[in-house]
């Protein structure tokens, strides 16, 4: 990763360092090629002095001096002073004591010196003969070998040279153009991830903070939703007691009318408590504050229990209730007044919904509950299946759209609202049906077909001992 | 701005900011066209497959003056497009001055307010008080149809804190003028924070004067 130096760099889109941006490669192979097609050896330097690229091959006349200790002397000399010298006003030639001369020019990039590169040993063509210099190096010169080699080294036009000089650059600094944009290129790609890291790690915080917020409003509503359930519980049962005391004549005779009045009075004082009573059951179990008893229990039982509790009111349609109940039906455990509720609570609704002179049927047979796991590939390793026994409670009612099936378990919800007007109800029923039988480990299901009926299954999990 | 006293070099950052596909990009290329060889380096652009700027376009152009300073300005358009938002704040990061390349057409009005006030945003929140940073702001594509008209934008100008020019960048026309008027508003911006003339011994109107000289002329709209 770049610091933080680097990166404002970056930004201000400047190249730091020529080693940093061009491909060595490149500049490698550009040399080669060039050195191939003119014969001249090319040097490229940096700014920092590190050389990039090195392309020569040593000419007979180097070779031939460097055997001669003056000659090696003076060839050191001349390399040293060419690699040192740095072409700050334009390209330069520095002559070497041989008469040949290396050509300096430098590489700029948007305004400022980035490095610079040699061209040579080259003989300009212009010379007419060889400096004294060339054989009097060292007294072991052999001028004529000397002048034989110098004539094998390249000659070059000055002319040319300048040519040669300006394509080598303008080559070079187009690498330098493609690299650096390369470098800009992946220096925002990782810029940008990580100011969108940023952004999104903000956001997500934000989130955060706000579901939290949220998620002590509603611990706030459902403490509300206890608090005013409970106070207006305890006036309403007075109100309750009072009546019937009422109605058993403690207080004195009552003419018919106000008997009949005091009936009204009870029978919406109880629906009254019912649903205080459901807000109650629904904030408890929302808090997972609701404590359920564990008892063995008889399905059998049950079941006549709750039909005796929903018969008078399918009486009054002429519903007719069946019971259906399997002999292996094992036993399960659970809390007999909650399990009694969900039962009572499913058994009424279906009386509620189906139509005068409809059937609602009660089953209890044996099933199984999936464990949790993934279906398919593996699912031996993690599927269990436990015994448990199946409620069924089936109406022929006018059945519940399918896009509104897996809604009916919400709290507050009304398939529509003609429907509340009809029957009644919050709409909390089967919201805490739904908690109850989560919170016996069991698992409930709605199956329903428009115009044909609905049923709801309630799976409970068997007793240990029936398994 | 980066200043270098050892080498008297001076760097600063400006951005073409605007809506997509309002010409920021063509704002650059015709700077390159127009502007001399000497002073100009090369545009680099980075685009995706249909020519739209992914990262940004960057554009040296360099003034050597007299009094010996050496100004680099680096000229960078933002990519347009909404999604590039965390591209547009990396950017702008280091700004001297913007130009802002709003679209003439009529139907472009809403994206123009969009992205002034993107810029606004982005600028707080990379620290830069909007308030105190040169813009100019540059009402492009003068020669479609349906547009902003003339006595519109005069008005608007006469009003506006902010410079405004006209152009028809895709022909070159008004470029180098919104150009000198952001090199300007941003010079006399950075003469008060940073008083260049006691530090380089350089005037305003002098410097301003060499960027002239240097950058050709162009026919003008306005």
């Amino acid at each position: 990763m770049p610091d933080d130096t680097a990166t404002a760099d970056i930004l201000m889109g400047d190249v730091v360092r020529l080693e940093d941006v061009l491909s060595r490669d490149s500049v490698i192979a550009v040399c080669r090629s060039f050195f191939e097609l003119f014969g001249l050896p090319v040097r490229v330097i940096s700014q920092e002095g590190e050389l990039l690229a090195d392309v020569h091959k040593e000419r007979p006349l180097c070779r031939y001096l460097n055997t001669l200790d003056g000659g090696k002397r003076a060839c050191g000399n001349t390399v040293r002073d060419v690699r040192s010298r740095e072409p700050n006003g334009g390209p330069l030639t520095h002559s070497c004591f041989t008469g040949a001369v290396y050509r300096i020019a430098p590489l700029e990039y948007q305004g400022r010196p980035v490095g610079r590169f040699i061209i040579g040993p080259y003989v300009p063509a212009e010379t007419p003969s060889h400096p004294r210099s060339l054989v009097t190096v060292d007294p072991g010169v052999d001028s004529a070998t000397a002048i034989e080699q110098l004539g094998r080294m390249p000659r070059v036009r000055e002319e040319v040279a300048v040519q040669l000089s300006n394509h080598l650059k303008s080559v070079l600094e187009l690498l330098l153009f493609s690299g650096h944009r390369a470098q800009l290129a992946s220096s925002m790609q990782i810029a940008n991830v990580r100011e969108n890291y940023r952004e999104l790690a903000e956001k997500n915080e934000r989130l955060a903070a706000a579901y939290e917020e949220l998620k002590q409003l509603d611990e706030l509503k459902s403490n509300f939703l206890a608090t005013v359930s409970h106070e207006l519980r305890t006036p309403l049962t007075s109100i309750i007691g009072y009546t019937e005391m009422l109605e058993s004549g403690a207080a004195g005779e009552l003419a018919q009318e106000q008997n009949a009045f005091l009936r009204t009075i009870r029978s919406k004082a109880d629906q009254l408590l019912r649903l205080i009573s459901s807000l109650l059951d629904l904030g408890q179990l929302e808090q997972g504050g609701l404590q359920l008893h564990a008892e063995p229990l008889e399905a059998r039982a049950l079941l006549t229990d709750v039909v005796s509790t929903i018969v008078p009111a399918a009486n009054r349609k002429r519903i007719s209730v069946d019971v259906q109940f399997d002999d292996d039906v094992p036993r399960f455990v659970g809390d007999p007044v909650r399990v009694k509720q969900i039962l009572i609570n499913l058994a009424d609704n279906a009386v509620k919904f189906t139509p005068e002179g409809g059937s609602v049927e009660l089953t209890a047979r044996r099933a199984e509950l999936k464990g949790a796991g993934p279906e398919g590939l593996g699912a031996a390793l993690f599927a269990t299946r436990r015994p448990a026994v199946a409620f069924i409670v089936t109406d022929d009612g006018k059945g519940i759209p399918e896009d509104k099936l897996n809604r009916v378990f919400e709290a507050f919800y009304q398939i529509d609202n003609s429907s509340t007007r009809e029957h009644g109800g919050a709409g909390l029923g089967l919201s805490i049906v739904k908690q109850l039988v989560l919170g016996h480990g069991g698992e409930i299901e709605v199956n329903s077909e428009l115009g044909q009926g609905t049923a709801f299954v309630v799976k409970l999990p068997a007793a240990a001992a029936n398994g | 701005m980066q200043v270098d006293f050892a080498d008297k070099e001076l760097t600063l950052k400006l951005v073409y900011y605007g809506p997509a596909l309002s010409g920021k990009t063509t704002n650059l290329q015709a700077i390159h066209w127009l502007a001399t060889q000497a002073t100009c380096g090369d545009l680099m652009t980075l685009q995706t497959q249909n020519d739209r700027t992914l990262f940004f376009d960057m554009l040296p152009v360099t003034v050597n003056s007299v009094s010996g300073l050496k100004v680099r300005v680096k000229l960078f358009t933002v990519p347009g497009q909404v999604m590039h938002n965390a591209t547009r704040r990396l950017v702008l990061q280091g700004v001297d001055g913007v130009a802002f390349v709003a679209d003439s057409q009529l139907s472009e009005v809403e994206a123009n307010r969009e992205s002034f006030l993107n810029l606004k945003q982005n600028l707080e929140d990379i620290g830069i008080d909007p308030a105190k940073i040169p813009i100019v702001i540059q009402f492009n594509k003068r020669d479609l149809e349906h547009i902003r008209t003339d006595e519109e934008i005069e008005a608007l100008s006469r009003s506006s804190r902010e410079p405004i020019y006209k152009a028809i960048a895709t022909r070159g026309y008004g470029v180098m003028q919104t150009f000198r008027g952001l090199i300007r508003q941003t010079w006399y911006h950075l003469e008060r924070e940073h008083h260049l003339q006691e530090k380089f011994a350089i005037t305003p109107l002098g410097f301003l004067h060499e960027v002239e000289s240097r950058l050709k002329h162009d026919p003008t709209v306005r």
